[in-house]
């Protein structure tokens, strides 16, 4: 993944618009969260293959990192504390926030295809 | 030659290498063969190597060879469950438990390392542990393996008290930082532990004993 580059994130966003599109979303501090520090909570969620078409989508910049909302007929989509991004070989705009450990914390993608749900047999 | 057969059931690649590879290279020392059920493929890691070089779609495939690599290093046959990471508290318990049976005796296992159920602070890790604790009580008795449990949680000794099973693996290190270090996306903060600080670091001497409590059927 590479630093976010907002325009570019932008365009990929406007080319996928008005499409049946697969969304993965999650965020999460990890399962060891209140392990290590017993005054914190574990939280998270996670969603996987929501199939959505959004009317539009914009790119934020928060100033060191960026939210991204998608607006649906019917609802929203949003992820804040993006970092990273990459389009895949796959044609997918995948988006992650990572902290100063290089762990995810926050991960917003958008496909076209089903994200599988098992590594590439052929790898 | 030993009677033993030890499989080894936990839920993530490396958690193998971490919580019980001094054990399983003391075993293999003794020519007891190791099977290790590997329950995802950890794909909801937050770690993603450092530098980063997996994202949340890739991380699945590294870990799928760091796991085949630390197989190598500790001389182990492994199968994959095919369960997902994070989710194996929400599949049906009882679905589990025979999946895990029907691999249990047809490996003959004697001896299973697992998580401690309740005590193993990972969702995965108490689900998975007592799905194994189900398949091995639906043995008929004569048949049932030893439970080997693995118990992480910072109040394990104080609701537990001493497990049976304390092992020194120093005499088996090296192979285990070998194995820990096969797990590349997720290892680094291990190692930067190792080289960084001295000898004598907490988290440190905890990997150089395995602790396991054994199973008490009623």
């Amino acid at each position: 993944m590479d630093a976010i580059q907002q325009k570019v994130v932008q365009e990929k966003i406007d080319q996928l618009a008005n499409k049946e599109v697969y969304v993965h979303l999650e965020t999460t501090n990890g399962a060891y969260a209140s392990h290590f520090d017993e005054n914190a909570y574990n939280v998270g969620a996670f969603i996987r293959n929501a199939q959505v078409s959004y009317q539009h989508g914009k790119i934020v910049s928060t100033g060191g990192s960026y939210r991204v909302g998608l607006k649906l007929d019917m609802g929203w989509v949003y992820a804040e504390g993006l970092t990273d991004y990459e389009i895949d070989e796959k044609n997918r705009l995948l988006m992650a926030g990572h902290d100063r450990e290089g762990r995810l914390m926050v991960a917003l993608e958008i496909s076209e295809t089903p994200f599988s749900h098992e590594a590439d047999p052929d790898e | 030659m030993s009677k033993e057969r030890v499989v080894v059931i936990f839920p993530h690649p490396d958690d193998e290498s971490f919580g019980a590879s001094g054990t399983i290279s003391k075993f293999r020392d003794e020519g007891v063969p190791v099977t290790y059920l590997c329950g995802t493929l950890g794909e909801m890691g937050r770690n993603m190597g450092n530098p980063i070089f997996a994202n949340r779609e890739t991380l699945s495939s590294f870990r799928k060879k760091e796991l085949a690599e630390a197989a190598k290093q500790l001389d182990i046959d492994v199968e994959m469950l095919g369960y997902r990471d994070k989710t194996l508290e929400f599949e049906p318990r009882h679905q589990v438990a025979e999946h895990l049976k029907e691999r249990i005796e047809s490996l003959g296992a004697t001896i299973i390392i697992t998580h401690y159920p309740g005590y193993a602070v990972h969702p995965d890790h108490d689900a998975l542990g007592a799905a194994v604790i189900e398949a091995v009580e639906n043995m008929p008795e004569e048949n049932r393996p030893q439970i080997w449990m693995h118990a992480i949680s910072n109040q394990s000794e104080h609701d537990l008290g001493k497990p049976e099973i304390i092992t020194d693996v120093r005499p088996y290190w090296e192979r285990k930082l070998a194995a820990i270090k096969a797990h590349l996306s997720q290892a680094d903060g291990m190692m930067s532990l190792i080289e960084n600080h001295d000898q004598a670091s907490e988290q440190l001497e905890r990997l150089k004993t395995e602790r396991f409590y054994m199973y008490k059927f009623q």
